[in-house]
């Protein structure tokens, strides 16, 4: 599978060559934020702001009330703990265009508990008005910015960086509310998030093997949630359901999941993976999934759960996975 | 555009027109047995100020009488009657203002009134279930143009309006009105820090430094002083005036800009020109009556005004 390095710098310049309305800010992290490119591409267009996050915020409220559609750029913890009051007054009751991009999502930093966002979807999607979006490689993070600017209000991206995988093909962009099916099952309806689709896969690769069937679901629009092929999945899968999240099990993915099940009255079990209300500290993003129980030999031993059996899957078993590129399965066969 | 400016008095005319807030104010509140009473004895001459004399506003764009609550702005809803538009239209060659501490709402609608831009009858409105008219006024209030309740805020939204009118290249100033309690807060900092960065001379601030707040006197809940060193320190250029002064009121806004933001810090009297608050004193931040006798008090208080 093909790795790319700093998609969003390279991406973000083209993209808004032509889009003179579209300005960058940044709190302090232009570099680990990737957008050092369009700084020196566009200085013009690039404020810094410094390390001042609820004046960074309000700020872009009054910019976006004047036509421009400011893009703030910082660690996610930094928007969405520093700033909720500023988010909520100064951008979301008027729903105002402005584009929060957060890095560091859970165990990607290991920059310890105060650099990493563990709550930040759980916050954003109380926020009335405020439309979630997450990213999980390279082709999400591209196509992000076609989906978040066509949102008539704001929009909370939850961003990766650095060296990513391209699990998609870059032709299939990111839709709005729209679930990537990667694959098509009748067993377990299985729903990630973030850089947790790509450790699931690890799993799934195995466990098809095995012969459980698994319908896999990336997820990347938190909010809204209503995609009615999420619904469908979990009203036809046989065993239950699980969802796969780099974020506390409170208020992300699962509880996203959990309300959809309940309003829909659809009696199964549900397994959520993530992380079990708490804090995590500073250490290396494999380190921490395993220890917190978000890799896919976690997913593996959920799986046994819900199929009540023993599937004799070994560490090595996963390790051997290759993994390629997707061509998501668009139209959801019959099951 | 109702305008006072071309008479030889515009002193005279600005007084009036404060002590005309004022007696409204206390008028409403004496109806209504408590409102926020102490904000128009400060800034009465502020707002008559800034209104009749110092901001290039066009004719309003809004009813005189407000119209209901059309529901809160989302992608289905936006607001089609904001509360900036009782301020008149936007246009690169106006100014806009902008008040920061909406608890002042009551004293802006009486503003209005006073000056021609929202009909008296609209005030019965006020805090009225459905009504556009509240308390702490949001941007479908009459002459708010942020949802700016919150301290802190509305420095740093203001300055993003500023810049970008400096931007697009318009000439119309941004006038930020707030009141001194907000300089607790550490928003308000980072906003002066960015409008001095970024060199937003197109910025007027004027302050109401009635040295009060809900807890009582600032220098005991928490002291801000000295206002003027402290905010000259982070770059801003600072006249300080008596508030009830409408000559020094009015002087600085003629000095030319000089890639700072201006901030006059007007040291106000909370009780001005309604005597009978002085002994509430220093709790004045919601005047509720406490008996009939201080609402008799201030019922005569206000018959004697008008009649006199």
């Amino acid at each position: 599978m093909e790795t790319v390095a700093r998609v969003h710098a390279r991406n973000l310049v083209n993209w808004a060559k032509d889009k003179p309305e579209v300005i960058v800010l940044s709190g302090d992290l232009t570099s680990s934020t990737e957008i050092d490119l369009f700084r020196d591409t566009y200085p013009d267009r690039f404020f810094s702001m410094g390390m001042a996050e609820q004046n960074m915020i309000s700020f872009a409220g009054g910019l976006a009330r004047e036509g421009y559609t400011p893009f703030i750029h910082t660690f996610a913890v930094f928007i969405y703990r520093r700033a909720l009051d500023q988010i909520a007054m100064s951008v979301a009751y008027p729903n105002l265009r402005v584009r929060l991009f957060g890095f560091l999502p859970g165990v990607t930093t290991p920059g310890g508990a105060t650099h990493q966002a563990i709550d930040d979807i759980a916050v954003m999607r109380t926020v009335p008005n405020m439309t979630v979006l997450e990213t999980g490689d390279a082709t999400d993070v591209e196509s992000v910015l076609d989906v978040a600017q066509a949102v008539n209000g704001p929009v909370y991206v939850r961003m990766v960086r650095g060296e990513l995988p391209r699990l998609f093909d870059a032709a299939e962009p990111m839709q709005l509310n729209r679930a990537r099916v990667l694959s098509t099952g009748t067993d377990i309806a299985l729903l990630s998030s973030g850089i947790c689709t790509e450790e699931a896969l690890r799993a799934t690769t195995v466990l098809q093997k095995r012969g459980v069937s698994i319908q896999h679901l990336h997820i990347t629009t938190h909010k809204p949630f209503s995609d009615p092929t999420v619904l469908e999945t979990l009203q036809t899968v046989r065993s239950g359901i699980i969802t796969m999240e780099n974020h506390t099990i409170l208020g992300g993915l699962g509880t996203e999941v959990a309300e959809m099940m309940a309003e829909a009255g659809i009696g199964k079990r549900l397994i959520r993976i993530g992380l079990n209300d708490t804090y995590i500290h500073g250490a290396s993003k494999q380190y921490l999934m395993r220890e917190y129980g978000l890799d896919a030999a976690a997913l593996v031993r959920q799986v046994e759960s819900l199929m009540n059996t023993s599937l004799d899957i070994s560490e090595d078993d996963l390790a051997e996975v290759r993994l390629a590129t997707m061509h998501s399965v668009f139209r959801l066969e019959a099951l | 555009m109702f305008k006072l400016t071309e008479t030889a008095h515009w002193q005279e005319e600005v007084q009036d027109v404060a002590q005309r807030i004022r007696m409204r104010v206390l008028e409403h509140t004496l109806d209504q047995n408590g409102g926020y009473l102490s904000q128009a004895c400060s800034s009465a001459e502020m707002l008559a100020t800034l209104y009749t004399h110092l901001m290039r506003l066009g004719p309003s764009q809004a009813p005189a009488l407000p119209p209901p609550f059309s529901g809160v702005p989302s992608q289905h809803h936006a607001l089609k009657i904001s509360g900036a538009s009782y301020n008149g239209p936007k246009a690169p060659d106006l100014d806009r203002f902008i008040v920061s501490p909406t608890h002042y709402s009551l004293a802006v609608y009486a503003a209005l009134i006073e000056i021609g831009r929202m009909a008296p009858e609209g005030l019965a409105q006020f805090n009225q279930d459905g009504s556009t008219v509240e308390m702490i006024g949001g941007e479908h209030s009459p002459g708010i143009e942020l949802t700016s309740g919150s301290f802190g805020q509305a420095p740093s939204q203001a300055a993003g309006i500023a810049l970008a009118r400096k931007l697009r290249g318009d000439s119309g100033r941004v006038w930020l009105f707030m009141s001194d309690g907000e300089f607790q807060e550490g928003q308000t900092w980072e906003g002066f820090q960015a409008m001095s960065f970024y060199k937003l001379d197109n910025m007027w601030i004027y302050v109401d430094v009635n040295g009060q707040q809900v807890d009582g006197l600032m220098s005991k809940v928490m002291n801000i002083e000295p206002l003027d060193k402290r905010l000259e320190a982070f770059g801003a250029r600072v006249c300080v005036v008596d508030g009830h002064d409408v000559e020094a009121l009015a002087a600085p806004a003629s000095i030319p800009p000089d890639g700072r933001p201006t901030v006059i810090l007007a040291y106000t009297n909370p009780s001005q020109g309604i005597e009978p608050l002085e002994a509430r004193k220093p709790y004045l931040h919601y005047v509720r009556f406490k008996n009939d006798e201080e609402r008799r008090v201030l019922q005569e208080f206000l018959e004697q005004k008008r009649g006199g």
